[in-house]
C-alpha cells in the first residue's frame, strides 16, 4: 500500500437544472492521496468550494462500497472510470497520475435526464422492473424451499444476472443509450429459475414494451455495456432476453 | 410515559398464536379504505409496503434515494438465520431462540425473539418463492454456513450478497403492487418530521430533495423503518445517507427511544487509513469461518506478516475460547481486537489493525474453494487496500455497524404514540445488548412479511375509514417548524458568517463519540463527552456553512440537517450509556468487568429496557425502565470458551 499523492485537474459537467445550459468546469486539485476513493476526492473538492463560498458539486452516492448502484459518472469518456469491474466509489486515486486531467460528466442517455450536475433520474428503471420483474407470489404460507430444487449451476448463473445493481451504466456506455443489460439480467434470472418460468413469457414481453415507452433505443450488440457492467454481467444475458422476447411472441397464448 | 409491552399471556410457544388470535381482523373490502405511511424501503420497509399492499391497503411509501432498491439493507453481506435444520446438525426454534437471546447478553424481551425464531423459517421460503438466487448444494438443495455466536449452521446465503438479494426480492414484491395501484413510491424524499392529531400519528412531513418543497402526507397510520443511527460516529459501515432523524423527530413528538448506548462495533472492517475517509468497508463476518485471526506475539513487531514465524504469532481468540475459535460474537470479538492493539500488538502503519489469515484454508481447500466463498469479498478488499487477501494477510479492525437501540415498540411493534410503528433496525426490540450475524436481515423481513402486516390491522381496527387529508392545523404547525429550523441552519451562511462545513462538525462529533462512547466507555469519558457535545453543537448552530438555497436540489443542506439531530441525539447515547452502570454485550462499561476481562452483567440492577423520555430542549430526558423477566431461559454469564 504504497501511499502518495498527486496533482490532477478535474474537469466535471455543471448544469444547474433538467432544462438549463451546462458547461464543464476546470478544478485543479492538489496533494490527493492516491488511496483516497474517486468519491472521496470529489469530497475534498466539495469541501474546498464551500469553504470558498462556492456551491458544491451535486452527484449521488450512498453506500460506497459497490452494491447500492447510487454512485456512477462518466469518467474520461467510460462509465465508472477506467477500473474494469469496478463502481464509482471503488475506483481509487492510484489508478490515475499525477498531472492527469480527468473529465467527469453525468451518465447520458434519453431515458435519463439530468436532475443535477453528476445527479440524473434513473427512475424508467424502476417502471421497466414494474412491468414484469417479479415472482407473482403473495406473503403467506409459501411451501417449504427445499420442494423447490434448483440444480447449484442453474443458480449460479441466475445468481450471476441477479448481481446487477440497477446503476444505468449500461444505458450511458450504449451507443442507442439502452439499459439492455440491465433489463436481460433481470429477464434471464427469473427466466433461469423454475419460480420464474410461469410467468417469463409475459415478462419478456410488457418488460421490453415498457423499455421502448421510455424512450430508449433498441440493442446493436456493441458490447459498450459488458465493458462497463461494474458487477461483470455478461451480454449472453441480453442473447436471453432475446430468445425469450421471441419465442414468447410466438407462442404467448393469453 | 406508559410502558405496556402488550406480551400474550400463556406458554412461549403460544403467544404469538394467541396474540394473531385475538387480534381485531378487517374485512377485505374494508382494508382498501385505509391508508399507511411507510418510511423507508429497506428490507423492513419494503417488505412491509409490498404486504400491505397485497392485502389491500393503501400504502404511501418513502425512500431518500433515487428508487427504493439502494436502501442500506442492500450492502449485508453474509447471509440469513433460519432453525430450517436442514444440515440435521440439531439445529432448532428453540435453539435459534436461546442462542440469539444469549447473543444478545439477556437484554432483549423473550416473547418477541421466540416470535422472531418462529417466523424465520417462513422468510427463507417466501424467498425462494420470489426467486431469491441463494447458495444450492450439487443436488439442488439449499445451503448453509456457519456464523458466529452459534454452533450449528443455519445462515442462507446468496454469495456474498445476501442483503442485496433479499432487498430485491421485497423490492419486486414491492414494484408488483406500484403496478397495481396498491403502493405510490415517492422517491428522493426525506421525513424530516411527524404530524399528530389528537396524539395519535397521522401523518408526516418530507423535504422533496429535487425542488426542495416541504409536502405534507396524511394517513391513518404511519411506519417507520428508517433503519440504525451508527452514522453519528461520523465514520461506520453505514450508507453516506444513513441517519436518525425520522426517529429522532418521533422522539421529540413523544416516543420512547430505548437503550440508545447499544451499538454494534463490528469486528472484521477494513481499518482507517486517512483524515479524507468517508466511511468504512465491512468485511462480512462470514470470513471468519475459514480465516484466523492473529497479531505477533511481540508487541511493536513491525516484520511484515510473511516474516513472522508461526511460533511466533497468538491467534488470540483460539488461544481463549477454544470452544468457539474466531466464531466468537461480534462484541466479544471486537473487544479482544482493541484489547491486543491497546497492549501494542496491533498491525497497520497505525497499529490498529489484526490479521485475518487465510493461508491455513486455502492450504486445506484450495484457492478455487475459498474464492468462491469469498472472491468478491477478496477483490473489494484488493480494491480498497492494494494488496490481495490470498497472498497477505488481511488487516481488520471494528468499526460502527448496527444500532441494537432504536425506538421502543411493545409486541405489536407500536411505538409508545398511537398509530406510529417502527420496524428493523429502526426498533429496539430483538437483539438486546449485541445482534448476532446474519439476524439483521431475518429481523428486517420478520417485521416486514410476517409481524407488522398482522399487528396493524388490530389498531387500524379501531380507527374510523376513509380517505385522509392534511386539513388538520397539525399539519401546518408542523411545518412551520421545519421551515423555521431550516432557516436558522441557513442563517450563518446567509450571513456570510460561516466557519466550517457540515463535515467537520460531523467529524468533530464522530470523535468524541468513538473515543467516549465506542467500543469500552466509563463515567469519566462518558462526562467529558456529555460537555464536549453541546460545544460542538452550539459551534455548528452558529457557524456552520450552508450553501445554496432551500428550494432547490441542495445536498449540503440535507447533511447539515441530519447532523444537527446526530448532534442532539448522541447527547441521549451517552446519558443512557452513564446510566448502565453494568457491561453488557456491546455496552462495555470499564468499571464492570470480570477478572478475565469479560463483560460483567449486573442482572439485580439492569435486567431492563432503558427507555428515555422527551422533556423539552431545556430538559434532561426522563428514563424510564421496562423490566426484563426470564421464564424460559436462565440468564447466565455468557462464556464462550
Amino acid at each position: 500500500m504504497a501511499s502518495k499523492t498527486i496533482n490532477i485537474l478535474v474537469k466535471i459537467w455543471r448544469q444547474n437544472g433538467p432544462y438549463v445550459q451546462g458547461c464543464l468546469e476546470e478544478y485543479p486539485l492538489r496533494d490527493i492521496s492516491t488511496d483516497m476513493s474517486f468519491l472521496e476526492m470529489m469530497d475534498v473538492l466539495n469541501e474546498n468550494l464551500t469553504r470558498k463560498g462556492q456551491e458544491p458539486i451535486a452527484f449521488d452516492s450512498d453506500c460506497r462500497e459497490g452494491i447500492c448502484g447510487m454512485c456512477g459518472a462518466v469518467v474520461n469518456g467510460t462509465a465508472h472510470g477506467p477500473q474494469k469491474e469496478t463502481t464509482l466509489c471503488q475506483l481509487h486515486m492510484r489508478q490515475f497520475h499525477d498531472g492527469d486531467t480527468v473529465v467527469i460528466e453525468p451518465f447520458r442517455s434519453r431515458g435519463l435526464p439530468i436532475v443535477k450536475d453528476l445527479v440524473v433520474d434513473r427512475s424508467a428503471l424502476d417502471r421497466i422492473i414494474q412491468a414484469g420483474g417479479y415472482v407473482s407470489v403473495n406473503t403467506g404460507s409459501p411451501k417449504d424451499a427445499n420442494t423447490i430444487l434448483v440444480p447449484q449451476h442453474v443458480a449460479e448463473k441466475a445468481m450471476d444476472a441477479a448481481a446487477c445493481i440497477g446503476c444505468g451504466a449500461c444505458a450511458a456506455a450504449c451507443p442507442n443509450g439502452v439499459p439492455m443489460l440491465f433489463l436481460g439480467a433481470k429477464v434471464s434470472q427469473l427466466a433461469l429459475l423454475p419460480q420464474g418460468k410461469l410467468e417469463s413469457k409475459k415478462r419478456a414481453i410488457e418488460m421490453v414494451l415498457q423499455m421502448d415507452k421510455e424512450g430508449f433505443g433498441n440493442c446493436g450488440n456493441e458490447r459498450e455495456c459488458e465493458n462497463v457492467c461494474p458487477k461483470g454481467i455478461k451480454i449472453s444475458n441480453i442473447a436471453r432476453l432475446n430468445r425469450e422476447f421471441l419465442k414468447a411472441s410466438f407462442t404467448i397464448d393469453h | 410515559m406508559q410502558l405496556d409491552s402488550k406480551i400474550p399471556e400463556g406458554p412461549l410457544a403460544e403467544k404469538w398464536d394467541k396474540c394473531r388470535f385475538s387480534n381485531k381482523l378487517i374485512n377485505p373490502a374494508n382494508k382498501r379504505k385505509y391508508e399507511v405511511i411507510i418510511v423507508g424501503t429497506g428490507l423492513a420497509g419494503a417488505s412491509a409496503a409490498a404486504t400491505l399492499g397485497e392485502l389491500g391497503y393503501n400504502v404511501k411509501s418513502f425512500c431518500i434515494q433515487d428508487t427504493p432498491r439502494r436502501a442500506h439493507s442492500i450492502a449485508a453481506q453474509g447471509g440469513i438465520n433460519a432453525a430450517k435444520n436442514y444440515q440435521g446438525d440439531g439445529d432448532s426454534i428453540f435453539r435459534l431462540f436461546y442462542d440469539t437471546i444469549k447473543g444478545g447478553d439477556f437484554r432483549a424481551r423473550e416473547a418477541n425473539v421466540y416470535r422472531l425464531a418462529q417466523v424465520a423459517n417462513n422468510i427463507i421460503d417466501q424467498c425462494v418463492a420470489q426467486g431469491v438466487p441463494f447458495a444450492r448444494e450439487y443436488g439442488g438443495t439449499l445451503a448453509n454456513r456457519s456464523f458466529g455466536g452459534a454452533q450449528v449452521s443455519r445462515t442462507f446465503y446468496a454469495r456474498g450478497q445476501t442483503g442485496q438479494q433479499l432487498l430485491l426480492g421485497a423490492y419486486s414484491a414491492m414494484m408488483r403492487q406500484v403496478a397495481a395501484g396498491k403502493v405510490k413510491m415517492y422517491t428522493r424524499r426525506e421525513m424530516v418530521d411527524l404530524v399528530l392529531v389528537n396524539g395519535a400519528a397521522r401523518g408526516i412531513i418530507c423535504r422533496n430533495l429535487v425542488t426542495g418543497e416541504l409536502e405534507k402526507y396524511s394517513a391513518h397510520a404511519v411506519v417507520l423503518a428508517t433503519g440504525g443511527y451508527g452514522n453519528v460516529y461520523f465514520l461506520s459501515t453505514n450508507a453516506m445517507a444513513s441517519n436518525v432523524t425520522a426517529a429522532f423527530r418521533a422522539y421529540k413528538r413523544g416516543a420512547g427511544f430505548a437503550n440508545p448506548c447499544f451499538v454494534q462495533i463490528h469486528p472484521t472492517c477494513i481499518p482507517v487509513h486517512g483524515d479524507y475517509q468517508s466511511k468504512l468497508t465491512l468485511m462480512s463476518e462470514s470470513l471468519r469461518n475459514d480465516g484466523r485471526v492473529w497479531v505477533p506475539k511481540q508487541a511493536g513487531d513491525k516484520r511484515k506478516a510473511s516474516e513472522i514465524p508461526e511460533n511466533e504469532r497468538d491467534y488470540y481468540l483460539e488461544r481463549k475460547y477454544p470452544s468457539f475459535g474466531n466464531l466468537v460474537p461480534r462484541d466479544v470479538a471486537s473487544r479482544n481486537a482493541k484489547e491486543v492493539c491497546d497492549a501494542g500488538h496491533g498491525v497497520n502503519d497505525t497499529g490498529l489493525g489484526v490479521y485475518l489469515d487465510f493461508a491455513d484454508a486455502i492450504k486445506r481447500d484450495g484457492i478455487d474453494v475459498i474464492r468462491r466463498k469469498y472472491g468478491n469479498l477478496f477483490d473489494m478488499y484488493q480494491r480498497i487496500v492494494d494488496t490481495d487477501p490470498s497472498k497477505e494477510p488481511m488487516m481488520i479492525y471494528p468499526a460502527t455497524h448496527y444500532t441494537m437501540g432504536g425506538l421502543w415498540v411493545d409486541y405489536h411493534l407500536m411505538t409508545t404514540i398511537p398509530g406510529l410503528y417502527a420496524t428493523g433496525e429502526c426498533n429496539f426490540s430483538d437483539h438486546g445488548a449485541n445482534r448476532l450475524g446474519a439476524s439483521a436481515l431475518m429481523q428486517g423481513l420478520a417485521d416486514g412479511y410476517f409481524v407488522l402486516p398482522y399487528t396493524i390491522a388490530n389498531y387500524l381496527a379501531q380507527v374510523p375509514w376513509g380517505a385522509t387529508d392534511t386539513q388538520d392545523p397539525a399539519f401546518n404547525e408542523t411545518v412551520a417548524a421545519v421551515k423555521e429550523r431550516t432557516a436558522s441552519l441557513m442563517a450563518s451562511t446567509r450571513n456570510g458568517k460561516g466557519k466550517e462545513t457540515v463535515d467537520f462538525y460531523h467529524r468533530e462529533l464522530g470523535k468524541v463519540m468513538w473515543d467516549n462512547c465506542g467500543m469500552a466507555r466509563n463515567a469519566e469519558g462518558l462526562k467529558v463527552a456529555l460537555k464536549k457535545i453541546p460545544e460542538i453543537r452550539a459551534e455548528f448552530w452558529e457557524n456552520v456553512i450552508v450553501p445554496g438555497k432551500e428550494q432547490e436540489l441542495n445536498q449540503s443542506l440535507e447533511r447539515a440537517g441530519r447532523v444537527a439531530d446526530f448532534l442532539e441525539f448522541a447527547e441521549l447515547m451517552v446519558r443512557d450509556a452513564l446510566a448502565r452502570e453494568e457491561s453488557c454485550g456491546c455496552h462495555f462499561r470499564e468499571e464492570s468487568q470480570t477478572e478475565e476481562h469479560e463483560a460483567k452483567r449486573d442482572d439485580a440492577n439492569y435486567s431492563h429496557v432503558a427507555v428515555w423520555e422527551y422533556k423539552g430542549d431545556d430538559a434532561e430526558p426522563e428514563l424510564h425502565k421496562e423490566p426484563l423477566t426470564f421464564e424460559n431461559v436462565t440468564p447466565s454469564q455468557r462464556s464462550y470458551k
